[in-house]
């Protein structure tokens, strides 16, 4: 079984590496931190945190925008284009169980978005460690933001092999996948203001509506982030951050079921295709 | 029971539509079973079938002894489908590799197995740059991964040269020389002459004739045709005295049946002196391929 995971997770990351994914995720990923750090370093001196958690913070609201987006474009082909160019009967005529197919490549592609993660974000900060002051909060901050973002390049690389795999098709995968991101990264945010607006205080402010955004694993991953930062400068649904009625690991948990929710329906959806 | 593939009495729908109608057929250790057919006949249904991608509606397939698509037999089988489509941006040891660790057998196989099929040469070129005839081999390669009890071969040799052809069935008969089961699809019969141990021929998802080419040459009782040019004006008389189909002016086409071709033979010869030319055609292979698959199920009632 090892051996066989091992096989089709080296042949995908050998795939990702030579299609320059996991260079060019990195060097999105850096300019991006590199630039939220040199505005948190023009801001820093006014405000009674170091630029590292401020960076922290910023980083996490556009790593919820960008980081699903590289995981989803990174995965969405890889079922359904396998099974366009023929290659996946290939596979699957061989002893390879499917689970281990859809597994394999999970990990191989995590591993893709992990790296680029910590080579991004890992220079970056190591760069504002040097240049401005830095506290253990911050650096704590700073972790914990490398760590869930993996976690959650995880879960949407788990969503675009489980779309790539539902399709079964590479146009209708893209499609569905942009559809996804759309959907969880922008529209969730937009209709849940939209009903603590019209409910206003009440029962759904205080007990739905904060299970409502941990639902989300974009929203979990962000809630997470600035819930753990007591001197975060947040805003809208964020503002929730400090009014949670469970423990902000609560956030991690729901990141948890995402991706074994993905695995398990990825998975049995893997064993139904007819190569 | 020692067949390596048995299929029973297999039918297989799609969408109301009967791909597969009563198939029955079987592949010994070492035999090299030849499936012909034109487009759309079902080969690759079979396939897929055998390697359990499909489901039958009814029937049943047998591959060592296990179910399609289990376990034991996916261990048992090596598949090369009609279409070959690696990753373009792997060397071609690289796609062994990992064929190889897949089936969980010694890396050490992989350069061996490249030089059996000619590749050792462009094995760390990347795929993308092979021709087609190479990425063909490449195919044929990973299909031998870990000396396979049954090789399915899905039009293995459809646009290769006559060279890399024969070449193709030198290798798959030396499989098979190693106790592999070969069952291969095939658009002609020249294709596969001498070069597998018996045919099966398939038409509109039905089996129409199972054995050796002497076998269904036999069966179908095809006539020869014997083709006389006549002097001019003798041709006529030829048609009034023999029949046949007039070509032209002065040619005329007899068919006889295979035990009969002597008596007509020694008739012609009395009218030696009309007859500019006697050509003998006996029915070819294409011929005895067309019959079986013309073959419909309406004309087998009239």
């Amino acid at each position: 079984m090892s051996t066989r995971i091992g096989t089709v997770f080296g042949q995908e990351l050998r795939q990702a590496r030579r299609n320059l994914w996991v260079i060019l995720a990195t060097a999105v990923l850096g300019l991006f931190a590199l630039a939220l750090a040199l505005f948190g370093a023009g801001q820093g001196s006014g405000l009674k945190v170091d630029v590292l958690t401020l960076t922290a913070v910023s980083l996490a609201t556009l790593s919820v925008y960008l980081i699903p987006l590289i995981a989803l474009l990174m995965s969405y082909d890889s079922i359904s284009g396998e099974v366009e160019r023929g290659s996946l009967a290939l596979t699957f005529a061989t002893p390879v169980r499917r689970w281990e197919v859809f597994v394999g490549k999970l990990l191989a592609q995590t591993v893709a978005v992990c790296v680029a993660i910590l080579i991004a974000f890992g220079t970056v900060g190591f760069l504002i460690g040097f240049l401005a002051e830095i506290s253990r909060d911050g650096v704590l901050a700073w972790l914990r933001l490398m760590l869930s973002a993996g976690g959650l390049g995880a879960i949407f690389v788990g969503i675009g092999l489980m779309l790539s795999a539902l399709t079964g098709r590479t146009a209708r995968a893209a499609a569905a996948a942009v559809g996804v991101w759309l959907l969880l990264v922008v529209l969730y945010d937009v209709a849940l203001l939209g009903a603590i607006m019209a409910a206003g205080e009440g029962i759904f402010a205080t007990h739905v509506f904060p299970w409502l955004v941990i639902a989300n694993p974009a929203d979990a991953f962000r809630l997470y982030n600035l819930a753990m930062i007591d001197a975060a400068p947040v805003a809208g649904i964020d503002g929730l951050s400090q009014t949670l009625p469970f423990p902000p690991v609560a956030a991690l948990a729901a990141l948890g079921l995402w991706l074994v929710a993905t695995i398990a329906i990825g998975s049995a959806r893997t064993k139904r295709i007819v190569p | 029971m020692t067949a390596i593939l048995a299929i029973n009495a297999l039918c297989l729908s799609f969408g109301g539509q009967r791909v597969l109608d009563d198939v029955s057929l079987s592949v010994q250790p070492g035999e090299r079973l030849a499936l012909l057919g034109h487009n759309g006949a079902g080969k690759s249904t079979l396939f897929k079938t055998v390697l359990g991608f499909l489901h039958p509606s009814s029937g049943t397939v047998a591959v060592a002894g296990h179910a399609p698509g289990s376990n034991p037999a996916r261990e048992a089988v090596n598949y090369l489908p009609e279409v070959v489509s690696f990753q373009r941006n792997l060397s071609g040891r690289e796609v062994l590799s990992y064929f190889s660790g897949l089936r969980g057998t010694p890396k050490a196989e992989v350069s061996d197995l490249l030089a059996r099929v000619g590749l050792l040469d462009a094995a760390d070129r990347a795929v993308g740059a092979y021709s087609k005839g190479m990425r063909q081999r490449l195919g044929l390669a990973q299909a031998l991964i870990g000396a396979p009890r049954l090789l399915l071969l899905d039009e293995p040799t459809s646009g290769l040269d006559p060279v890399s052809r024969h070449e193709f069935y030198e290798v798959i008969a030396d499989a098979a020389a190693r106790g592999s089961a070969v069952l291969l699809s095939s658009h002609g019969l020249e294709e596969v002459q001498d070069k597998t141990d018996s045919i099966a021929i398939l038409a509109r998802g039905r089996l129409k004739a199972e054995g050796t080419l002497a076998e269904l040459a036999q069966e179908a009782g095809l006539p020869t045709t014997i083709r006389i040019s006549a002097k001019p004006g003798a041709a006529d008389d030829l048609h009034g005295e023999f029949g046949g189909r007039r070509v032209n002016g002065c040619r005329l086409d007899l068919d006889c049946a295979q035990g009969a071709k002597v008596d007509l033979l020694a008739r012609l010869g009395r009218h030696h002196d009309k007859l500019r030319d006697v050509e003998i055609a006996p029915p070819g292979l294409t011929d005895i391929y067309r019959h079986f698959s013309r073959m419909g199920p309406t004309e087998d009632q009239i």
